[in-house]
């Protein structure tokens, strides 16, 4: 099938559209026996004009689903550190620094350093935690909005959100979002309100084990990804046993607001506080 | 970006006569599926997929505290390996039906599974993804069902996912684009699942899904294309899709995609193609396309020639997709006098009676756009003729099949009306009737009658 040269020209050219000739019909056009008239066609699911296709489509899955069933390949690559500034964590795979760098730093607030999944979710918790207008104003007003884009129903608090999303968006009961830290060990501002988290990656960490990595029990849920079951918390102590302590010591530790200073013995600051 | 998704898809080890002869089986027994209308049937997809690989895996029925036991240690195990074997088994007897009511029976089950998909780590929300994969393909609508109330959160989730890294994360939009199709396809799927599915805040995600761009992923698309198409077909509530933009931006995927033809990364791509022809082929039919028809409305000429670009590469790669390019086509150029002016005005005659003799279906499909183009006066039919058109005509004439027949003297009659200094007319020869090959949207007639007609003419 020749195509006429100019065909590709037009193609990355700007939108246009031709100037219609006119359209002058003689009423003879549809006469009998002739009865072509121009229109649209419509067909719908089942309609045997799509059974080509939808073989392909088919033949297609049945590909990738031999390839989903295999177990994959993944190369291994030799042992490499995750460059932002802070984070320790070890990759010894492409994909999983990959997962890592997604997960933990792409959308990770600049004051406390927690990672979000999304840019929308990292932009309601600054609004709500970094945002002293927001605290003034959320004592006067419904100011906690509803985490599904596209609804616009507010709330008074984080609690009464989280019942609507559950009930009404059918989130998990244990799902959350910016749990604030109430186990021993954590560290708090001297004034009441949201606790200043210990970041996971300021603490750093070994392994592939990103999520709640730090010597803290309550570290788990510093990876404010609206759900870590709660039972993550444990699984994250069990592994800490098991963890060598060859840490830089973490820069981003800081008591009270804005002082950064690090310490010595990571493992002894739990008996002290 | 087509390629590299292609090239892993060979399975390895197998001579190419031996490929060849394994397709042709599987496609015969889908065509038999879908005409006995269990092509919507996952457990096809299932036993054959399990037969290719030799069974890698058996399917174990799992009792509740077996499923509980994966479960837990998959979400509190301390070793990473012991978490993924848990959910490897879990995915093992969920291929199992009975596993599959056991699993959406036992409470919290979903909750802890969507819970892991959206896991810190990549190898466990992998796996997870697999385990929904597997719970997608069932029959049961009580499992279909089950599933569904994950779909929004984890688009609230997965939404913010950047496709910049080539990572799990586009591993597990594919995954959630696939297991939402086949929901979409179910029996009840018209009734139940799309309308929750339009009510939500889905749609637009899809649709961002599908914009154009260095951010586009094949795989990713690919599916939620298919999405789109599932749901558009069904006719539930297009007016809704074509606010949310839906013609716009399958129009410039559209474009997009006679793009990367024209740079030859085109491996794979007829799998988006297709859907893509749909959607707008059948959101054309909307009275609501007349009016927020975007630039398509305006009878943007890019489109007509990007279709042409990809009708021409379907003649290359996949001859089976042309009579759905022609369909679009036709649904472009039926009632628009732009659209037609551009065929004419970019040379596209010619090339569309190229596409005559490839079979019949498309040959009837290509006579009714040029019947688009005729009946819209003697302006039209002065540029069709002098030109290759009659010639081609007359040729066609000595086919054998009635709906050829049928649409070239339709076109003929038109040709002699509105442009009657055409009277060079060869002997017609009497045609054979015969009742081969499928009609896309006529019955079988006697073309006599018009032939006497179109002679009486001259």
């Amino acid at each position: 099938m020749q195509l006429p040269p100019a065909l590709r020209a037009r193609l990355v050219g700007g939108p246009g559209a031709a100037e219609p000739l006119p359209v002058v019909r003689d009423p003879a056009a549809g006469r009998a026996p002739f009865r072509f008239v121009a229109r649209k066609v419509r067909f719908p699911r089942e309609h045997e004009f799509f059974e080509d296709g939808d073989v392909q489509r088919h033949l297609y899955l049945q590909d990738v689903l031999t390839q989903v069933a295999e177990e994959p390949q993944r190369s291994r690559v030799p042992e490499f550190t995750c460059q932002v500034a802070g984070c320790c964590q070890v990759f010894d795979t492409l994909e999983g620094y990959e997962h890592h760098y997604h997960t933990r730093h792409r959308h990770a607030c600049s004051f406390c350093k927690r990672a979000f999944p999304s840019a929308h979710l990292l932009d309601t918790h600054i609004l709500e935690w970094h945002d002293a207008l927001f605290q003034i104003l959320s004592e006067r007003q419904d100011m906690y909005q509803c985490l599904v884009e596209g609804c616009t129903e507010k709330f008074k608090t984080s609690s009464a959100r989280k019942d609507h999303m559950v009930r009404l968006h059918l989130y998990p009961a244990d799902f959350w979002f910016d749990k604030p830290r109430k186990s021993r060990g954590c560290v708090r501002l001297a004034t009441p309100g949201p606790c200043v988290p210990l970041s996971a990656e300021a603490l750093g960490g070994g392994g592939e084990q990103s999520e709640g990595d730090a010597m803290e029990v309550c570290a788990a849920e510093d990876v404010a990804i609206p759900w870590g079951a709660p039972s993550e918390s444990r699984a994250v102590a069990a592994r800490m046993e098991k963890r060598t302590y060859s840490r830089r010591i973490p820069s981003t530790i800081c008591f009270g607001q804005g002082a950064a200073r690090g310490f010595k013995s990571t493992k002894k600051r739990d008996q002290r506080l | 970006m087509w390629n590299r998704r292609q090239g892993r898809l060979r399975p390895a080890g197998c001579g190419v006569e031996e490929l060849r002869r394994r397709r042709r089986e599987r496609e015969a027994a889908l065509r038999k599926a879908r005409r006995e209308q269990q092509l919507v049937s996952k457990r096809l997809l299932r036993e054959d997929a399990l037969e290719e690989t030799g069974g890698g895996g058996v399917a174990t029925i799992l009792g509740e505290a077996e499923i509980q036991q994966f479960l837990q240690l998959a979400q509190r195990g301390t070793e990473e390996k012991e978490r993924e074997k848990a959910l490897v088994s879990l995915r093992r007897g969920l291929q199992h039906p009975e596993t599959q009511q056991t699993f959406i029976r036992l409470e919290g089950s979903m909750r802890t599974l969507v819970g892991l998909l959206t896991s810190n780590q990549a190898l466990l929300q992998l796996e997870a993804a697999r385990c929904l994969h597997e719970l997608s393909h069932s029959e049961q609508p009580a499992v279909a069902e089950a599933c569904l109330p994950a779909t929004s959160y984890l688009l609230t989730y997965l939404s913010g996912h950047s496709s910049d890294f080539i990572s799990p994360h586009m591993a597990v939009l594919e995954a959630l684009g696939y297991a939402l199709s086949q929901l979409l396809q179910a029996r009840e799927a018209p009734e139940k699942i799309i309308p929750s599915v339009l009510g939500s805040t889905l749609p637009q995600h899809m649709l961002q899904l599908l914009q154009p761009g260095p951010k586009l992923s094949p795989g990713v698309a690919v599916e939620f294309a298919w999405c789109l198409h599932y749901i558009i077909c069904s006719q539930v509530n297009n007016v809704l899709l074509i606010t949310h933009g839906a013609l716009s931006t399958l129009e410039l995927l559209l474009l997009d995609l006679a793009g990367a033809v024209q740079r030859t990364e085109d491996a794979g791509l007829e799998l988006l193609a297709c859907p893509v022809l749909r959607g707008l082929s059948n959101l054309l039919t909307e009275a609501a396309a007349e009016d927020v028809g975007g630039q398509m409305q305006f009878g943007d000429e890019r489109v007509v020639a990007a279709l042409f670009i990809l009708l021409q590469f379907f003649l290359r790669k996949q001859s089976s997709l042309l009579p759905e390019g022609l369909w679009l086509l036709n649904n472009l150029t039926a009632n628009s006098p732009s659209f037609c002016t551009s065929l004419l005005s970019l040379d596209l005659i010619e090339p569309l009676l190229q596409l005559l003799p490839v079979s019949n279906v498309v040959g009837v499909l290509v006579l009714t756009v040029l019947c688009n183009v005729a009946e819209k006066g003697p302006a039209y039919c002065q540029q069709l003729w002098p030109g290759p058109l009659l010639h081609s005509l007359l040729d066609i004439l000595a086919f054998s099949d009635i709906e050829v027949v049928d649409q070239s003297l339709e076109l003929l009659q038109l040709l002699f009306l509105y442009r009657p200094e055409v009277c060079f007319l060869p002997r017609l020869p009497r045609p054979s009737c015969s009742n081969q090959g499928y009609r896309p949207w006529r019955s079988v007639r006697q073309p006599s009658s018009r032939i006497v007609c179109v002679l009486s003419r001259r």
